[in-house]
């Protein structure tokens, strides 16, 4: 299969009073054709600022996209006229949001939302983009979508309004669903509805999903492939096989262990010591060095590159294929 | 058996919804007979999902809102009557802890300030000792000396809710409150926080109510668990028991819900629930989860469930033995 999406070198810095943040730094990484890959982390992580950049939506006035390229479909998006690129976002890459809420505009019925998309990327009529909608809401198992289509967002629940936002995201059946924390908000019984719903689309429609979230267990339950992202850059990446059952990375090792929340024998959780270096002090080497139980002098100096452990496994590690873990 | 440090006995909440010039308003039952008995150092869970009473349950319990009805004692004193005759000394008994640490510190207030607060208020020491107080009250949550003159915003969300709980401690209570107090914060420093708090108690014996909507979390750190649905305990019981299974279909669809890494979600939920929480404005008739529930019959529309007592542990269902047998 071929490269759906390829991203390389991708630095984000955020402007600040108190100099420049760098969100996301030397950020590369591939995806094939209906392939669900999860850039999991935790806050601070970049894994957020990635997603928005590849799809070029921060804002000029707050973040600058200082180098890197992202193929999409054989074009770079970074360098795309504004024109074109409306054209692959909404009909190419379809999106949703932690809060589907803030996504959904107010003042129009879920129905002219769902509508619009295909009214402006197919031409559809208002009846055929109108029967479309339907056909949609009843695809995300939203039940009686003929009354639903006229509702407003604040008459949904906030599992029926996710709902809508993967419809609205699919509706020009896009190769790329971009899903950016899609169930954090949603109580649990509800999140695996989402979850199974999602699963159960891209099968049917081939979309890839790029997922981002720092629920290593939803990152269980759908990813094939991982990435671990760490204060900006990426720690580790594989299938979600190699991650998960043998993690190169120490911070990956140490984050596995704190998601099961298993305690040993004396009661207590294990627990990553100290927190994530502040994105104006970040330290010289490499960036879990502090929080390290097996960092070495070298650690603290130099930035490890990625060094590949297995076939399509790699971490940035010095560690990395040495003996001793 | 010890006394219980909290006793809470048919606790109702009731909150007065939308009311038009002639309509009489919409009654919404946040908290519907609630009882359960707390021991000193013991963990409560309460879990649950949104709308489900749990901080409502937080927030009365704590005294900060008014219940409906019922009732509850505090180390054998009515609660209720304790919070109008000396609502100081009630707050030294119980103590809360909230989930976002950041909007429960004062903004312009440095950490020392903050937690001498707390100590001038309740007359907690001579003003001389209160740096040494304060400094001490710090070590305890793992902060260093070097945090007195911090203000909030220079501090990470775990070094902000380390300081709510040193605050917190400042009055020595008997109960802590700790509502969704790890919710906010990233995985790794989840951990940290819930052993400290583990560690707190064990060293000070103090009992806490552990609201969380975190089963996988609450199954390992907490001595009992009570599961609410609707304003209502639908199953409260021993958490070692609960590690095996559960007996009401909420609690067991709740955790088969609940993402694990290791196994699939179509292997935990043989049958998914569908649809979402009723509005709590409008429950349903008879057992409240039944229009969800994949075994409901006739009798649970029309019979409304007690909490009563099957296999050692209080379950709200009319089907909790053939739920126990399998």
């Amino acid at each position: 299969m071929s490269a759906l999406l390829q991203v390389e070198g991708l630095s984000v810095r955020f402007p600040t009073t108190r100099g420049d943040v760098a969100a996301l730094e030397d950020f590369s990484f591939e995806m094939r054709e209906g392939e669900t890959v999860a850039l999991v982390g935790e806050s601070g992580s970049g894994k957020s600022t990635a997603a928005l950049a590849l799809s070029r939506l921060i804002p000029e006035s707050t973040g600058r996209v200082i180098s890197g390229r992202v193929m999409f479909e054989g074009r770079d998006l970074l360098a795309l006229p504004v024109h074109d690129l409306r054209e692959v976002r909404g009909r190419r890459i379809g999106m949703i949001f932690q809060d589907p809420m803030m996504a959904l505009n107010p003042v129009f019925t879920i129905g002219w939302q769902l509508a619009e998309p295909l009214r402006q990327h197919f031409g559809l009529s208002q009846r055929a983009a109108r029967d479309r909608a339907v056909e949609l809401l009843g695809q995300v198992a939203i039940p009686a979508p003929e009354q639903r289509i006229d509702q407003y967002p604040h008459n949904l629940s906030g599992g029926m309004r996710q709902r809508v936002m993967i419809a609205m995201a699919l509706a020009c059946r896009p190769s790329l669903l971009i899903a950016d924390e899609p169930t954090t908000a949603l109580d649990v019984t509800v999140q695996a509805q989402v979850l199974s719903l999602i699963k159960t689309l891209k099968d049917e429609l081939g979309t890839a999903v790029l997922l981002i979230t720092h629920d290593l267990a939803v990152v269980w339950e759908i990813a094939q492939r991982v990435i671990v992202m760490y204060a900006g850059r990426k720690v580790e990446e594989g299938t979600a096989a190699d991650v998960f059952d043998d993690p190169q990375h120490p911070y990956a090792r140490e984050l596995l262990r704190a998601a099961a929340f298993a305690s040993g024998g004396d009661g207590r959780l294990p627990e990553i010591p100290g927190t994530v270096p502040s994105p104006f002090d970040m330290p010289p080497g490499c960036r879990f060095a502090p929080r390290c139980a097996s960092a070495r002098e070298i650690c603290r100096a130099v930035l490890p590159p990625l060094k590949s452990s297995a076939p399509g496994h790699a971490a940035a590690c010095v560690l990395v294929g040495s003996a001793v873990p | 058996m010890t006394e219980p440090i909290l006793a809470a006995r048919g606790l109702r909440k009731s909150f007065s919804i939308g009311s038009g010039w002639f309509a009489a308003p919409d009654q919404l039952h946040a908290l519907n007979d609630v009882s359960f008995d707390l021991y000193p150092g013991e963990t409560l869970a309460v879990v649950g999902e949104s709308g489900c009473g749990k901080s409502t349950l937080a927030r009365c319990l704590a005294g900060l809102t008014d219940l409906t009805a019922g009732s509850f004692a505090v180390a054998g004193a009515d609660g209720r009557a304790f919070i109008r005759d000396d609502a100081l000394r009630f707050h030294r008994a119980m103590q809360i802890v909230f989930q976002d640490p950041y909007a429960s510190l004062n903004p312009r207030r440095t950490v020392r300030r903050s937690i001498a607060d707390a100590l001038r208020l309740h007359r907690m020491c001579k003003r001389e000792e209160e740096r040494a107080r304060v400094t001490d009250l710090l070590l305890q949550v793992g902060l260093s000396a070097d945090y007195l003159d911090r203000y909030p915003h220079e501090l990470s969300g775990g070094q902000r809710q380390r300081v709510c709980i040193a605050r917190a401690l400042a009055v020595e209570p008997k109960i802590l409150v700790c509502d969704e107090p790890v919710s906010a914060l990233d995985v790794s420093i989840q951990a940290q926080i819930i052993n400290l708090l583990k560690d707190i108690q064990r060293r000070r014996g103090i009992a806490y109510v552990f609201i969380s909507h975190n089963l996988a979390l609450v199954r390992q750190i907490s001595d009992r668990i009570a599961v609410m649905y609707l304003g209502e305990i639908v199953e409260i019981g021993a958490a070692a028991a609960m590690q095996r299974t559960f007996l009401h279909p909420y609690s067991r669809a709740l955790f088969a819900a609940t993402p694990v890494i290791g196994s699939r979600q179509e292997d935990r939920m043989r049958v998914p629930l569908t649809g979402d929480v009723p509005s709590p404005l409008h429950p349903p008739s008879g057992c409240h989860f039944r229009t969800r529930c994949p075994f409901a019959t006739a009798r649970c529309s029309e019979e409304k469930p007690a909490l009563r007592e099957v296999s050692g542990r209080l379950v709200r269902c009319h089907f909790a033995e053939a739920m126990s047998a399998g």
